[in-house]
């Protein structure tokens, strides 16, 4: 129990007094798993919408594929990747390996089927309120995904959110293709996991309720920003 | 000058689902002017009908023609659905949706909204979501919505089914102005009241077949079928 309280007192010092190497591996955190969630999301939600309006032969594959990777090991991810960026891979001339892209890349593969499939879900219950309407006016394919990405932007943030919540917590990954370096690819989890390993637990559970509190915070914002849950707006 | 896009003619039209025979198979032909009630028993196939002229259902067998080519006649008709599907937007929105398709940008094509819902009533729940409004409110907000674009060809499904006398009337009351503009309607009904009110030509369906096809006066005078006697008389037709 002493651990769990020195933890916390620790964690409001460290953030009372603004630790600089805190605020530097918070923002680092926050600037991966962003840039990774924007990226994840202008790919995964207009497929979800292709895969809800459209019939196409590998329809029914996709989307099974799609579910089953939702459940993808990070780490097995961070292998793969680690394998593609490293010197010999295909893609080391690029030098990205152990550096924050390398770890925004990792958490993009992680979330992509995850917000996909979410967002295909309440996509999917919109599209079949929506079709005969959407038919009889005549409308493009192209109309039709964007109107239902406008009008099903609620359940999609949500969507969003999960994935920033798996991204944000994910350590197997960006620990293998980043590296935990101090100042360069070291964020809240992978401290997290040094510390612990140091025997430091009391840093390591400081750590974690900034992480926690972090991703309340992150995801309190958004929906303040979009203005959800507040009278009958959608 | 607009090419005309009736008339609409259908050979031998079918339409199936699951193996099961909803119309058909019906010959007729849509002639330009005038409204067209389509009557007839639940489950004669009144709703597919009207989804099969309007593209809604593909034809399993036979053809169906337009006076110009497919693509423009679906660009010049409406439905407007027994259960009117309501948007995730605003009554504005919903109203200016189908300008905002045709490349109207959406400050004109909120102006014109703001008009229609002055013609249909609703000119006081412009800024509310389409999904808090009552049946009645709906089925307008579909109406305005149906006719913003000026459809050469409207199809309605039972759009007073469930709604009271002055709904009914208010509703009657805009299908008139839009006759008055030119558009045709085929609209489909259980109200025989409303056939008489409002039909020019009367379609008579039972079992998915056409019975009767043809004008109002003469079809409420002396109906050909028997069946279609017993269904003007009141009785329940099986």
């Amino acid at each position: 129990m002493s651990d769990i309280w020195s933890g916390l007192s620790q964690a409001f010092w460290l953030v009372v007094t603004l630790d600089p190497d805190l605020v530097e591996i918070t923002l680092r955190s926050l600037q991966v798993t962003l840039s990774a969630l924007v990226i994840a999301s202008v790919i995964a939600l207009p497929l979800a919408a292709l895969l809800s309006v459209r019939r196409f032969r590998f329809r029914r594959v996709t989307i099974a594929v799609l579910n089953a990777l939702m459940g993808l090991p990070p780490v097995v991810v961070g292998l793969v990747v680690y394998l593609l960026l490293s010197r010999s891979g295909p893609f080391g001339v690029l030098g990205l390996l152990f550096t924050p892209w390398a770890m925004i890349i990792a958490q993009v593969i992680i979330i992509v089927p995850l917000i996909a499939s979410v967002a295909h879900q309440t996509l999917r219950e919109l599209w079949s309120d929506y079709h005969d309407l959407l038919i009889s006016m005549n409308t493009t394919q192209y109309q039709r995904i964007r109107t239902l990405l406008w009008d099903g932007r609620r359940g999609l943030l949500t969507a969003a959110l999960a994935g920033f919540g798996r991204a944000i917590g994910e350590v197997g990954a960006i620990m293998v293709v980043g590296g935990n370096i101090d100042h360069a690819t070291r964020v809240l989890t992978t401290a997290i996991v040094l510390e612990t390993g140091k025997g430091d637990f009391a840093l390591a559970l400081a750590l974690g309720f900034v992480l926690i509190a972090m991703a309340i915070l992150v995801n309190l914002t958004i929906h303040m920003v979009s203005q959800t849950e507040s009278g009958d707006r959608w | 000058m607009v090419s005309a896009i009736l008339p609409f003619v259908v050979q031998d039209a079918v339409v199936r689902r699951r193996g099961k025979v909803l119309v058909g198979p019906v010959d007729f032909t849509l002639s330009d002017t005038g409204i067209s009630i389509v009557i007839g028993p639940n489950g004669a196939g009144k709703t597919s009908l009207l989804r099969m002229m309007h593209g809604l259902e593909r034809l399993s067998a036979g053809e169906a023609h337009w006076a110009v080519s497919l693509d423009e006649a679906r660009r010049r008709q409406a439905f407007v659905f027994q259960t009117p599907r309501m948007m995730r937007r605003t009554v504005r929105d919903s109203i200016a949706f189908p300008l905002t398709l045709t490349g109207t940008s959406k400050k004109a094509a909120r102006a014109q909204a703001e008009v229609w819902a002055g013609r249909v009533g609703l000119s006081d729940l412009l800024g509310f979501q389409a999904s808090v409004l009552s049946g009645g409110e709906r089925q307008k907000l579909a109406l305005a919505r149906a006719l913003i674009r000026h459809p050469d060809v409207l199809f309605l499904d039972e759009p007073c089914a469930s709604l009271d006398g002055r709904a009914t009337r208010e509703i009657e009351e805009i299908l008139a102005r839009a006759v008055a503009d030119g558009t045709r309607l085929v609209m489909s009904t259980h109200d025989m009241g409303q056939a008489r009110r409002l039909a020019s030509e009367v379609i008579f369906m039972f079992a998915g077949r056409i019975h009767e096809h043809q004008s109002a006066v003469d079809f409420f005078a002396a109906p050909n079928t028997t069946q279609a006697r017993a269904f003007v008389r009141g009785d329940i037709v099986e």
